[in-house]
């Protein structure tokens, strides 16, 4: 098993939800407290989140392409 | 105002927040599951059949490490101790790390033995294979015991969840993950674990520094620190104005800074002994290194895991200079809002609090909240002088709101007693996260309890399961049968942690007392490895030996030495041979009092014992009879003795910055 795939899987989950909780949840539910500036935090960080499971996502899918073609050729991005 | 109610301070979840705690959940067990058809042998379930590449066995080795002991605990003592606590990550870790990758690996993984102790029977005898995993099997059970109850206990108190429900779903979860894909799903859960962690605090320390003016502001905080530390309550001394942002400067006399420490005991007694105690011999971290996939994987582990290490205190501690430095503007403007860490709740005398009642809750002109704060003070003995603007705060609050007495008693009682550091990182989770990122950091903290019990679960299953049972009672079983046992050993393991949870909730200071235990049984186990690994000429009467006298010296030490103003097990404050400034000074010389001592006895009792064991047995055990590692062939980052040393660069000029 590789492990990037649950862990893109996961994270690109965790992401999509704050994101959509930061757009559409009401502004207070979303503004970090107790800071000077408004940050919609979770919005920003879930698209942070959302970034960092895809790229997992993408790892795990290209060493699958890459193991399935053992001379290494088709890699992704080729 | 959250940070107003601290110390009852209860936290009210959104349904989104349960959500995220539940996928996090979901997907640990689906992991498990998942794993549950590789596990064809016991080796796959013990020791994962050495088969998993080295950027998750490294991840998983820092993984198994960031309990959440460590995470309240290292925020706790930023604030209590300032950058001093980073001795911990620098002095503390990395050397020790990339030590055990260059030197110690090749010799573990290499050995082909299954566990620590198994190397040790190979390298000295059965005796110190037994001493060794029979301790270190009280110690995992122990260890997971109290993260637990620490866990069960934070749950309860934050989120208001029954303590036994809370307790045994945690550690089913756990139990169940490991009973299904063993050492290989309690490593995979830790790496994302690991990523969990990071991301869950990663935006609680971003608030942070948003909050308090970036990293200049939380320096100039942190001197307003340190120049009023007695006032602050936070030293009996006065200490300087560097002693919260300085490493270095103040360590030449132990009571210049806030932990009680000069830079020998820190050096020879954290950096050398404690340190290298743990991470070279802990079986919990080394079994992730020794799950590698090959000699190079093994050996790159620990030095993956240097690269988090090196910045978590980032994550850990500097949500403690953040809290600490928060409380410091209590100072200029007493208001109730500059309370970043709760308070241990303190009751006020009800005959006390009668006469004070009218006068507190009235819009009384004459008695100015100040006053009213000097008056409750003066008639609690266990308040803390140091919150006095603090309460002056929620005085003028109580008036203005017209807060009924009752209220204003308990809030009042709430903010009265001393600082409780175990709560820095709630009370920043509470004082930041709006929904859903606080559904995050709580998985976060979720997932620090369970990689940290994961990783003493997992160690205790393959030392009971190899070192014990096989050896003792029940030597020519078949494989399934050991795998079997491994799987009770789980459950077993579980059940006596959730009973030692009951244990440590029974007894408030049991974390301090087991922190001093694992200290007496770490520091001489380190001498019998290095001699064992580094002198051929070392014998098992000497290893066994060492080991146990260096353990009674430790408890002699600790019986006869005590910590200012305190008292030791067999004597009095006065009649004490030695009395330190601070418990820290005291564990660090007691760690270097009991390994000179299992030194300097194997040195002796080598010398006149006999070899049992031929240079041909120890090939592959011991330095000299070894051949050297060759690399020839990976790229320079994939070379432990160049990326080590790459490693240690940085760590001395991180030490150097910040000095």
């Amino acid at each position: 098993m590789d492990i990037r795939n649950p862990i893109g899987l996961l994270f690109t989950l965790l992401g999509a939800l704050l994101i959509g909780w930061g757009l559409f949840g009401g502004e207070e539910a979303a503004t970090a407290k107790n800071v000077p500036e408004a940050i919609n935090i979770n919005l920003w960080w879930g698209i942070v989140m959302l970034v960092f499971g895809l790229i997992m996502l993408g790892l795990a899918i290209c060493a699958a392409k890459k193991s399935k073609c053992q001379d290494g050729k088709c890699c992704c991005g080729e | 105002m959250p940070p107003l109610l601290a110390s009852s301070l209860q936290i009210d979840l959104h349904f989104l927040d349960y959500a995220i705690m539940v996928i996090y959940v979901v997907f640990v067990l689906g992991i498990g599951f998942a794993l549950k058809r590789y596990m064809k042998n016991s080796e796959d379930f013990l020791i994962s059949g050495r088969s998993i590449p080295a950027w998750v066995t490294g991840l998983a080795f820092i993984s198994a490490n960031l309990g959440a002991l460590e995470v309240i605990g290292m925020a706790a003592s930023g604030a209590k101790y300032g950058m001093l606590t980073t001795h911990f990550y620098w002095i503390g870790a990395i050397v020790a790390m990339v030590f055990l990758a260059i030197f110690m690996m090749p010799f573990y993984y290499g050995s082909k033995a299954r566990s620590a102790p198994e190397y040790l029977k190979m390298r000295f005898d059965e005796k110190t294979r037994g001493l060794n995993s029979v301790s270190f099997a009280v110690m995992t059970i122990l260890g997971s015991g109290i993260s637990m109850h620490a866990l069960a206990d934070l749950l309860s108190k934050l989120l208001g969840w029954n303590y036994d429900l809370s307790l045994v779903i945690c550690s089913v979860v756990v139990m169940m993950y490991i009973f299904k894909g063993g050492l290989t799903s309690a490593i995979y859960t830790e790496v994302v674990q690991f990523f969990l962690i990071v991301f869950g605090f990663a935006p609680v320390v971003f608030l942070g520094l948003k909050e308090i003016g970036g990293w200049e502001g939380l320096t100039a905080k942190l001197h307003t620190v340190g120049a009023n530390s007695q006032s602050m309550g936070l030293t009996d001394n006065q200490l300087g104005e560097t002693a919260w942002t300085s490493m270095w400067s103040n360590l030449g006399d132990a009571s210049a800074n806030s932990m009680g420490i000069n830079w020998i005991g820190l050096v020879f007694g954290l950096g050398f002994v404690l340190s290298f105690g743990y991470w070279c011999t802990n079986f919990l971290v080394v079994q992730r290194a020794m799950a590698a996939n090959s000699m190079r994987a093994a050996r790159n582990t620990p030095i993956i895991a240097t690269i988090p290490k090196m910045i978590f205190p980032l994550l850990v501690i500097v949500p403690g200079l953040i809290a600490v430095a928060l409380e410091s503007s209590a100072l200029s403007s007493p208001s109730a809002d500059s309370y970043a860490i709760a308070r241990k709740e303190v009751k006020i005398d009800d005959a006390a609090w009668k006469t004070l009642e009218s006068r507190i809750v009235a819009q009384d002109a004459s008695f100015s909240p100040m006053a009213a704060a000097g008056a409750v003070l003066a008639a609690t003995p266990d308040a803390k002088s140091y919150n006095k603007p603090v309460i002056a705060g929620i005085v003028e609050k109580i008036r203005k709101e017209n807060l009924a007495p009752e209220q204003a008693r308990s809030l009042i009682q709430n903010n009265l007693g001393e600082r409780d550091y175990n709560n820095v990182i709630t009370s920043l989770l509470n004082r930041y996260c709006p929904t859903g990122l606080l559904g995050l950091a709580l998985t976060a903290l979720l997932a620090s309890f369970m990689s940290g019990m994961a990783g003493n679960v997992t160690a205790f299953n393959t030392v009971w399961t190899y070192d014990i049972y096989q050896s003792y009672f029940a030597k020519d079983k078949s494989d399934a049968h050991y795998m079997w046992m491994g799987r009770v050993a789980t459950v077993v393991c579980i059940i006596l942690s959730i009973g030692f949870a009951y244990v440590a909730r029974q007894f408030d200071n049991i974390m301090d007392l087991l922190q001093l235990v694992f200290g007496f049984v770490n520091a001489p186990i380190f001498a019998a490895f290095l001699f064992g690994m580094f002198w051929k000429r070392a014998t098992g009467h000497a290893a066994f030996f060492g080991v146990l006298l260096g353990t009674i010296v430790s408890a002699l030490f600790y019986g006869f030495t005590v910590v200012k103003d305190g008292s030791a097990w067999f004597t009095s404050g006065e009649n004490a041979l030695y009395t330190f400034q601070s418990a820290m000074t005291q564990n660090f010389w007691l760690a270097l009092a009991s390994f000179g001592t299992a030194a300097l006895v194997m040195l002796i009792v080598s010398l006149v014992t006999k070899r049992t064991k031929s240079d041909e047995e120890l090939k592959g055990l011991v330095y000299s009879l070894t051949p050297k590692q060759v690399d020839a062939d990976a790229p320079w980052y994939a070379k432990p003795a160049i990326s080590g040393v790459i490693i240690l660069i940085v760590c001395v000029a991180l030490n150097i910055y910040f000095a």
